[in-house]
């Protein structure tokens, strides 16, 4: 069978798993609707953030992006993983015990104001969207390559399948489906990795055979050194000391933004007790680690078989997957001095090879010639990865409509059944928003990532960390903290991106620090001003003190939420 | 009962200031500032520094987790605070 049936035979059968999910696991109350009801088990709930936080961008971009950063690459990989030890050890368990449905809740209450609530409400929605709509954009890109349909049909059958299971099922009809999502990513992208793996070093293990020896007896990473370095590009692992200061800012902010993102805190709310909530963000980035140990060594053997396969190769003898990728655009090759060899070096002027580095995970499996029915798997895990991701930011969205804005600011006396029909109401419509907004993408969604990580870094995280840690913040600390935090991570981001309108130069940054690290530097600003203006200030009412130390121990937190919540 | 809360959250910052430690050292420090003198040394074949930006923090991030998650259970027993 070709590669083309097998598609759409695994994208069938995995998307005819997650709607009957969808339709077993359907939402009858808003507690359902929001947090699944607080009764997922810790390893479930842990499979469902992984693939809640493994997007398309993760699942299809990161390898590529690695592959071609050698080194510094591993500001991802450190990351958009470090920050879950942070919300194991400093959030998830307080949050959890704390025991309501959102981020905006917890800001509004532990710091006794509405107003609060609401710049929490705004940042959250904020980031969230702007994430979302890169899904949607995802979802389309996989359909168009590989299904051979438009772009815009491919976002529109990404929008029916999402609108069904999200609207239907909630939080927990989101959860169940993570779950299959997970399984069918983690396996999608394994699969072909150890495939690579075994070709290129005899062990089966990818993250072992990243540091064996090549079929030439010659340790991998000492030959993609070797090969770099002649091409004229810098050796792989090789780093490069006057971006230091910017790699730990960007890692810092990467981290510190995870552990703010309010679709991946609102997942610790969803199991029962404060001991599910530690163990199930240990379970998490256990299923994360396995993506993210996997892909440093999927870019180290595509870019040596990159190399190998094409480098001063006959251009008329290349392989098909080649002239596939050609023909979409992300793969072109210019012929600048009539050899007709293909010249790929570091020099601009010399070379002729350009690679769009989001191809690398959907290519590799061609590249190295592994089976057809592999290349149906991973775009199957691709769709799994930005359907789950584009699922729990839709949620949040409708969340805070349906939740913080209607039932806690514009219409308290809400019954239970309108406030379920609202969330249904506004999960739909921001299905269909995000969608029309990846049809059509504005040019600086993807800038925009960077000020979504920016913002949660600089404003929750410091916000709730305060709320549980320090006993004396208050009201007036916490927010003045906040918004210096968002306005200070928001004028540079804007200052220093050209694509969002802004006149900085590269040169101009402080100590060098890019906009995607300037969130380290806005959450520290927050820190300071907080502590500072809150000892300046009114002390905390006592019911709030109060709170703050029934959060730091575990006992009661599943009674006393349920108690609220019916 | 004032007392013995008191007691179980100096113990769990403690707990949260060494995990955190070693949080740092292996990323940002093994990771990043540090990693091109670790380079220096191979474990198989990763030069050590890289190896720790791509893969040995990853590993330690899990573990710190595990641990913080078996060390906190262990004390809520202890100070009688856990749930049923």
């Amino acid at each position: 069978m070709s590669a083309q049936t097998w598609t759409y035979i695994l994208v069938g059968v995995t998307f005819l798993i997650y709607i009957i999910i969808a339709i077993i696991t359907r939402a009858g109350s808003t507690k359902e609707f929001y947090v699944a009801g607080g009764g997922v088990n810790p390893i479930a709930n842990g499979m469902a953030t992984a693939a809640d936080w493994m997007s398309a961008a993760s699942f299809l971009s990161m390898s590529g992006l690695i592959a071609f950063m050698g080194y510094s690459g591993g500001q991802y990989l450190m990351g958009w993983t470090g920050g879950y030890v942070l919300l194991a050890l400093l959030l998830a368990p307080y949050l959890r015990k704390f025991g309501k449905f959102t981020v905006p809740d917890f800001i509004g209450e532990r710091y006794y104001s509405k107003n609060a609530r609401l710049i929490a409400l705004i940042c959250a929605l904020f980031i969230s969207f702007t994430y979302v709509v890169g899904q949607m954009k995802g979802v389309g890109v996989a359909f168009a390559r590989f299904l051979n349909v438009p772009f815009d049909t491919g976002v529109l059958i990404g929008i029916g399948i999402v609108f069904f299971y999200a609207v239907l099922g909630g939080m927990k009809g989101i959860t169940y489906t993570q779950v299959a999502q997970f399984c069918v990513l983690i396996f999608a992208f394994t699969v072909p990795a150890i495939f690579i793996s075994l070709q290129m070093t005899g062990n089966p293990v990818p993250q072992l055979g990243l540091g064996s020896k090549g079929t030439d007896g010659v340790y991998l990473l000492e030959r993609l050194n070797q090969l770099s370095v002649d091409l004229g590009f810098d050796a792989y692992t090789s780093i490069d000391r006057s971006n230091l200061i910017n790699m730990f800012f960007i890692t810092g902010a990467l981290m510190f933004g995870t552990a703010g993102l309010p679709h991946v805190i609102v997942r610790f709310f969803t199991v029962p007790r404060v001991k599910d909530a530690r163990i199930s963000a240990g379970w998490a980035l256990l299923f994360i680690a396995i993506l993210y140990t996997t892909a440093p060594a999927v870019a180290v053997f595509a870019r040596t078989n990159i190399i190998d396969t094409l480098s001063n190769s006959s251009y008329a003898d290349v392989p098909q997957w080649f002239t596939n990728w050609e023909n979409t655009g992300l793969l072109s090759f210019e012929d600048k001095n009539n050899d007709g060899k293909i010249q790929y070096v570091a020099d601009e002027n010399i070379n002729e090879l350009t690679i769009d580095r989001d191809i690398i995970v959907l290519a590799n499996p061609e590249i190295a010639n592994l089976p057809a029915w592999v290349i149906g798997l991973v775009v199957a895990g691709g769709l799994a990865a930005a359907l789950s991701t584009a699922a729990g930011l839709l949620l949040v969205i409708s969340t805070s409509i349906s939740h913080d804005l209607l039932k806690n600011y514009l219409r308290p006396d809400i019954s239970e059944k309108g406030e379920l029909f609202a969330a249904r109401v506004s999960i739909a419509v921001a299905v269909m928003a995000a969608g029309l907004a990846g049809l059509n993408p504005p040019g600086f969604v993807a800038q925009v990532v960077a000020l979504a990580f920016g913002l949660a870094a600089s404003s929750f995280f410091p916000a709730i960390i305060l709320g549980i840690f320090d006993k004396r913040m208050n009201r007036e600390g916490a927010m003045s903290g906040m918004i210096i935090g968002i306005l200070f991570t928001a004028s540079y981001i804007i200052y220093f991106k050209p694509q969002l309108g802004g006149p900085g130069l590269p040169e101009d940054f402080w100590w060098g620090i890019s906009p995607e690290g300037i969130g380290t530097l806005g959450m520290i600003f927050n820190f300071i001003i907080a502590l500072i203006v809150s000892r300046l200030t009114e002390a905390p009412p006592k019911e709030v003190v109060e709170l703050t130390e029934r959060i730091r121990t575990p006992r009661g937190g599943s009674q006393v939420s349920s108690g609220q919540m019916h | 009962m004032n007392k013995k809360p008191t007691t179980y959250w100096k113990t769990n910052l403690k707990y949260l200031a060494i995990l955190l430690t070693i949080w740092f050292v292996v990323s940002f420090f093994f990771g990043i500032i540090l990693a091109e003198t670790l380079n220096q040394y191979q474990i198989g074949g990763f030069p050590l520094g890289f190896w720790f930006a791509h893969q040995g923090s990853i590993y330690a991030f899990v573990i710190l987790i595990f641990v913080y998650v078996y060390l906190m259970n262990k004390l809520d027993k202890k100070f009688d605070v856990d749930e049923v």
